[in-house]
This record gives structure tokens, C-alpha cells and sequence, in this order.
């Protein structure tokens, strides 16, 4: 004899929290949707505005101002390929979400990971949370987006917002925490109050930390804007969502490439300013 | 009251204990019981770090907090300014009770009173040697000219100026450590404290270090809390020094109070290692002078002092003890017998002379063929006793047995 157990009601629950929320924050993410579509817009055709040649040459002087020549070289070489590929505007798509999608991510990490480096309550509390959305896959956080903040490019923000927020938080924790004791303890001895201790102190000290979480999180957000594609974003993305649906292995793999070139270049500069070029006297 | 007054109380600790485990209560219950540090551990898990210590710092002092690691040494200093919160007990300062503060008075006083040298220099590496002197008035928020100036001075105090815009990991250990004391000269709080600050240097190095702290500190007045493993470092440098053994004071005194009168084993123990000769001054084998002669005696009056107290030589002084030299029992008779007024053209100026302070072994080359007894002056040269061959040996060969 069976005893039947009835299904718990997980997935049902969520939904009805979903449309709760769609139905009753509907000002709000209506509100951000503006905000932030129009930030698209802006950064978008900025971009677009500049000559190829120009964004080419200040990407290349970038390149070679924090890193060095070669990289700078590197830089002219792979986007006069994606611009030879005919790839330049959905590469400029991609690069738009990519950067207010790390921005927004990166603004709201700083304090939740400085504040789970203060308090160990909220660090226990925290970390569980960030584990969950690692590992959730990342095609679900699609799925709310779109009731939020309908088909598009700001559901692709959200999504990719959650998705590569958690390193930023986790590496800025880490890089407070990391501090060795015995500097916060000169800095109490010397009476300084938490705030001075965490803006001249803690966070110097863990600068270098706190970008290799930026630099982790640029790379997701990349992945994430590509996947984005499948709920309508722009860019190089859709050109890959194409190439699959029309069977084209080719042009799957062109775009493809362009996505390998723009992360290798936003890795290699954030690395660079990682380590600040040592100071001599 | 006048900074060199000795009786002017800068700090005074009393009934100081620190329980380190989530039941003080139950520890000190114990250790009221007369129970003491690893019983205390095996029945309640709570360590005694510190257990009713009471002692006073003194205005202008190098004080020496000396024991073995363990000890409590770096608890005591830290409940001090409250990086480690007392359990319970009375830290006053300059009329405020530290533990009683709140956050906030707390703060005040640490900017005011305490400035600290570590073990481990702490050092901001992402600043300058000047950012890091200039540390402590930054965060009292002092405009930046004038935090500029004072960095710049104790920098200069400590031998570093050139060196301001250096970054501390191109500095070796010992200039590493020169900017932490620079850090916490020129904070100019009232109080010094110094946490093995020599400890992590090279032996050469830290001789050196201990003589500027002693230069220093003697020029500036700065009052002093040095703590220390090292009972040479304690000696050469402090002016009292406490001795710490699982968390209680064992004795305390000048170093010569310890070395040559250790309360007990454990003191004893501690002083073996120490060269004594090199540490007992000529206060120690200092006699009182049995008889002196002054400048206006006559011969024959001298020849009776010297023979009443069974003497071949005798000091001379001067109206206000001061001396004169000395003459010999030859001279004198042949001076009487020819009938003169006065010894003062006897007086002969080659006999040995030193200081309070001398160290015994320079004493003990001090004594030529004459065998005159050694004179011991004050710095106005009048004469305070006298030194002889067998005090010196006597008080050698007692400091030999410890």
C-alpha cells in the first residue's frame, strides 16, 4: 500500500510570487525598464556615433596605457577582424550590456560585500544566497525577466546582473577580510573610527582583490549577454541564436569569435589594472 | 608639578584581571578561591590571562613589562587602550576611568593618550613613510600643513628624513621600525606604547634601537610602556620594570632591585643569565666614608682621624663636602713634624674617581698601586662614600651565586 505523498507545490508557489510581484511592482520595474533602456540607448549610440577606426584606436591606447604594447596591438588586430566580419555593431551591442551590467552589478555588490566582511550574522546569511544564484543555471533568471521587464535588452540586464554579481561580493569580502589583523589593530590603536579604517585601510588594502571579482564578474556578465540573446537581446548573441536556428556553422562560429576577442580584451585590461604598476622613489 | 616630578601618577592600574572565554565570571569565582591559571582552565575552559594586576606608570617614565610568552605581557598592554576589553578592574588616566568609557570617549582617548609601537612594525603598505608617520594625526583629522610639518619632525627625530616618500617594503626591518616609532612620536599622545618593538630585529640593530629609545625618551619625557621577553632589553632600558608570570605581577623594581633581591625562584631564575658586573653599579658596594679630612684641619688634628679610624689615607673636602683629593699618612706626619698649619698643600689629585652609575666591572680596573679606595661623587663632586677592592669583589661573587 502506497502512501500517497502529495507533490509540495514549489514551482506554483514561485509563480504566484512572480505574479505578485509583476502585478504589484509593476511601477517599479516599469520605472527601471525606462531607466535603464534609455541607458542603453545612450551608451549604445555613443559608441556607435565614434567612427570604427577612432573606438579601435582609444580601445588600442587603453590597451597599451594599462597593460602594454603588445596588447595594444592585440586590441587593432581582433576588432579590425570583427569589424571585417561585419560583426562591429552587434559587438558594440554586446559591449553596452556587458558595461551597465557590470556597473549595476558592481554598485550593488560593494556594500553587501562589505558589509558581509563586517558582520559575520550577514556573511552567514549571504553566502548561501550567493551560492544559489552560481549555481542556479543561468537560463531560469531568463524566464522571470521577461513578465519584469518584457522581451529584450533590460531583461538581459537583470538577468545578467544576478548572474555575475555574486564574484564581486564574495571577492570584496574576501579582500576586507583579508587585510591583515595586526594593520587593523595600529589603526585602532590610533583611535580611528570604522569608517576611516574601512576607506583608508581595508579598502586600499583590498583593492587588488576586489578587482579580480569585477574582472569575474565582467566574464559572466559577458556569458550571460550572449545566452541573453534567446529572450531578445541585441548583439552578438543573436547572431549566434541565428546561426543555430538558420543551421549556419559558420556564421555561429564567426560571431563566436568576435565573443572570444572582446572577453580576451576586457580580461587582459582588468587584469592590467589589477596590479598597479609599482611606484618607484 | 613639573614633568621630572617622580610621584606624579600617569596611569594607574588596579584589580586589572581578563578572562578569555564566554564565562568570566565563573573563572574569577575560582580564582578568588585562590585557585590559579590551569586549574582554572581544566574546570572551566576559561583562561586567566590576567589576574588582579595593580601598578602605577609614572609621569615621564620608561616602565619595562617583562615576562616570558604566555605571561600576559601583550594582553596587559592591550587592555591598556582597550584593543582586548578588561573583564574587570580600574585603568586611570589622567582622572578617566578606560574601561567605563563609551565607544566614542574611547576613541578620544586612544587619539589622546596612547600611540603604539608594534612587534611587527603594522605598517600601511600602500603608504608612504611619510602617509604612515602622518597616520595617527590624519585620523584625528589635523589639517594636512600641519600633520606635513610633525611627520616630517619625528621622522627627523628617528634618523629618516630622505626617506619620506619611500614605501615601507623598501626599507629594511630596522628603518621599517624607525617609521613605527616616528608613527607614534608624532602623534604626540601622552603615553608610549611599545609592544616588543625591537624583538623582530637583528641583535646589532636592536642595541642600537634600545640606546635611541633611551636617547629619545630621556630628551622628550614621553612616558613609556615597553614590553619585552628579553631581560637584557628590560635592564638596559627601563627605569622600573615589571615582571609578569601567568598573568600576575611577580615583582617589581628598578633593575638593580631585581637582579640583586629577586622575590622569588621564578625572578631568580630570570636574572642567572644576566652578566652581573656589567649591571651592578657603584651604588651597590657604595660604603659611607668612615672619616674625612677638610682643608683647614691641621696636621695633627688629621693624623688623629686617620688613626682613630685606622686609615692610611684620608679624602679631602671642602665646606660643602666637596672634594678636594686626598692625602697620605706619610705626608701628614712629615708635614707635622715641620710644624705646618694646614694639609692643604698635601692635597694630591691621583686617586681613582667615578659616578653613582659606573658599572662595576669599570670600577674594578679602576684601583691602581697606591690602593686607594675609589671616591664616588655626585655631579656637583661632592663625595658620597667611598668604593673598596673587597666590596667589589664581595658584591661580584654575590651576584655570581644567583
Amino acid at each position: 500500500m502506497a502512501i500517497d505523498i502529495p507533490r509540495i507545490p514549489l514551482g506554483g508557489g514561485i509563480e504566484d510570487g512572480l505574479n505578485f510581484l509583476t502585478s504589484h511592482y509593476s511601477v517599479v520595474t516599469r520605472g527601471i525598464s525606462r531607466v535603464t533602456q534609455s541607458g542603453i540607448t545612450v551608451l549604445n549610440e555613443g559608441l556607435m556615433w565614434l567612427p570604427e577606426w577612432a573606438l579601435m584606436a582609444i580601445i588600442a591606447l587603453i590597451c597599451w596605457r594599462v597593460a602594454n604594447l603588445r596588447l595594444g596591438i592585440g586590441a587593432v588586430l581582433g576588432l579590425a577582424l570583427i569589424w571585417n566580419l561585419g560583426l562591429w555593431d552587434p559587438m558594440i551591442e554586446t559591449l553596452t550590456l556587458v558595461v551597465i551590467a557590470t556597473v549595476v552589478a558592481v554598485v550593488i555588490a560593494m556594500p553587501v560585500g562589505v558589509l558581509a566582511a563586517m558582520s559575520d550574522r550577514f556573511y552567514s546569511v549571504i553566502m548561501p544566497v550567493l551560492d544559489f544564484m552560481q549555481t542556479m543555471p543561468a537560463f531560469v533568471y531568463l524566464i522571470p525577466a521577461i513578465p519584469f521587464f518584457g522581451i529584450g535588452s533590460v531583461s538581459a540586464i537583470f538577468a545578467t546582473v544576478i548572474f555575475s554579481m555574486p564574484p564581486a561580493i564574495r571577492f570584496t569580502t574576501l579582500g576586507i577580510r583579508q587585510v591583515p589583523k595586526d594593520l587593523i589593530e595600529a589603526a585602532d590603536a590610533f583611535g580611528a573610527t570604522r569608517s576611516q579604517k574601512l576607506i583608508k585601510i581595508q579598502f586600499p588594502l583590498s583593492l587588488s582583490t576586489v578587482m579580480a571579482g569585477i574582472n569575474q564578474t565582467i566574464m559572466l556578465a559577458l556569458s550571460m549577454v550572449v545566452i541573453a540573446a534567446m529572450i531578445g537581446a541585441d548583439g552578438l548573441g543573436s547572431e549566434v541564436w541565428r546561426a543555430i536556428q538558420r543551421l549556419r556553422p559558420g556564421d555561429g562560429f564567426e560571431a563566436g569569435i568576435a565573443v572570444v576577442i572582446l572577453a580576451m580584451l576586457l580580461d587582459r585590461i582588468t587584469q592590467a589594472l589589477r596590479k598597479p604598476k609599482k611606484k618607484t622613489s | 608639578m613639573t614633568e621630572t616630578d617622580e610621584t606624579n601618577i600617569k596611569i594607574q592600574v588596579r584589580g586589572l584581571s581578563k578572562v578569555f572565554g564566554s564565562q568570566p565570571k565563573k573563572a574569577l569565582e575560582l580564582r578568588n578561591q585562590g585557585k590559579k591559571r590551569p586549574e582554572i582552565l581544566e574546570k572551566t575552559g576559561q583562561t586567566l590571562g590576567l589576574s588582579n594586576i595593580d601598578f602605577d606608570v609614572r609621569e615621564g617614565e620608561l616602565l619595562v613589562i617583562m615576562g616570558l610568552s604566555g605571561s600576559g605581557k601583550s594582553t596587559l598592554i592591550r587592555c591598556l587602550n582597550r584593543l582586548i576589553e578588561p573583564t574587570e578592574g580600574d585603568i586611570v588616566i589622567d582622572g578617566q576611568n578606560i574601561p567605563k568609557l563609551s565607544e566614542k570617549e574611547l576613541l578620544e582617548c586612544r587619539r589622546r593618550h596612547f600611540s603604539m609601537v608594534f612587534q611587527n612594525f603594522a605598517l600601511f603598505p600602500h603608504k608612504t613613510v611619510q602617509e604612515n608617520a602622518e597616520y595617527g594625526l590624519e585620523v584625528r583629522g589635523v589639517e594636512k600643513a600641519s600633520r606635513v610639518e610633525s611627520a616630517r619632525n619625528s621622522l627627523k627625530q628617528v634618523g629618516l628624513d630622505g626617506w619620506e616618500d619611500a614605501y615601507p617594503s623598501q626599507l629594511s626591518g630596522g628603518m621599517q621600525q624607525r617609521v613605527g616609532l616616528a608613527r607614534a612620536l608624532a602623534n604626540d599622545a601622552t603615553v608610549m606604547l611599545m609592544d616588543e618593538a625591537f624583538s623582530a630585529l637583528d641583535p646589532l640593530i636592536r642595541k642600537d634601537m634600545q640606546q635611541e629609545l633611551i636617547e629619545l625618551q630621556h630628551r622628550m619625557k614621553k612616558t613609556t610602556i615597553f614590553i619585552t621577553h628579553d631581560l637584557d632589553e628590560a635592564i638596559s632600558i627601563g627605569d622600573r620594570i615589571i615582571l609578569l608570570k601567568d598573568g600576575e605581577v611577580v615583582q617589581s623594581g628598578t633593575p638593580e632591585e631585581i637582579l640583586t633581591r629577586p622575590a622569588d625562584d621564578y625572578v631568580a631564575r630570570f636574572v642567572e643569565g644576566v652578566d652581573m658586573s656589567r649591571i651592578l653599579t657603584a651604588n651597590s658596594a657604595l660604603r659611607p666614608v668612615r672619616a674625612t679630612a677638610r682643608d683647614s684641619d691641621g696636621p695633627r688634628t688629621v693624623l688623629r682621624k686617620m688613626s682613630d679610624n685606622g686609615l692610611d689615607s684620608i679624602y679631602v673636602v671642602g665646606r660643602d663636602r666637596t672634594l678636594m683629593g686626598i692625602v697620605s699618612v706619610d705626608d701628614v706626619d712629615a708635614a707635622a713634624k715641620a710644624g705646618k698649619d694646614t694639609v692643604s698643600e698635601l692635597i694630591q689629585n691621583d686617586f681613582p674617581k667615578a659616578g653613582p652609575d659606573e658599572p662595576m666591572n669599570n670600577l674594578f680596573a679602576m684601583f691602581n698601586d697606591k690602593s686607594y679606595p675609589i671616591a664616588i661623587v655626585d655631579d656637583n663632586q661632592r663625595l658620597l662614600g667611598v668604593v673598596v677592592k673587597g666590596a667589589v669583589l664581595e658584591q661580584l661573587a654575590e651576584a655570581g651565586e644567583h
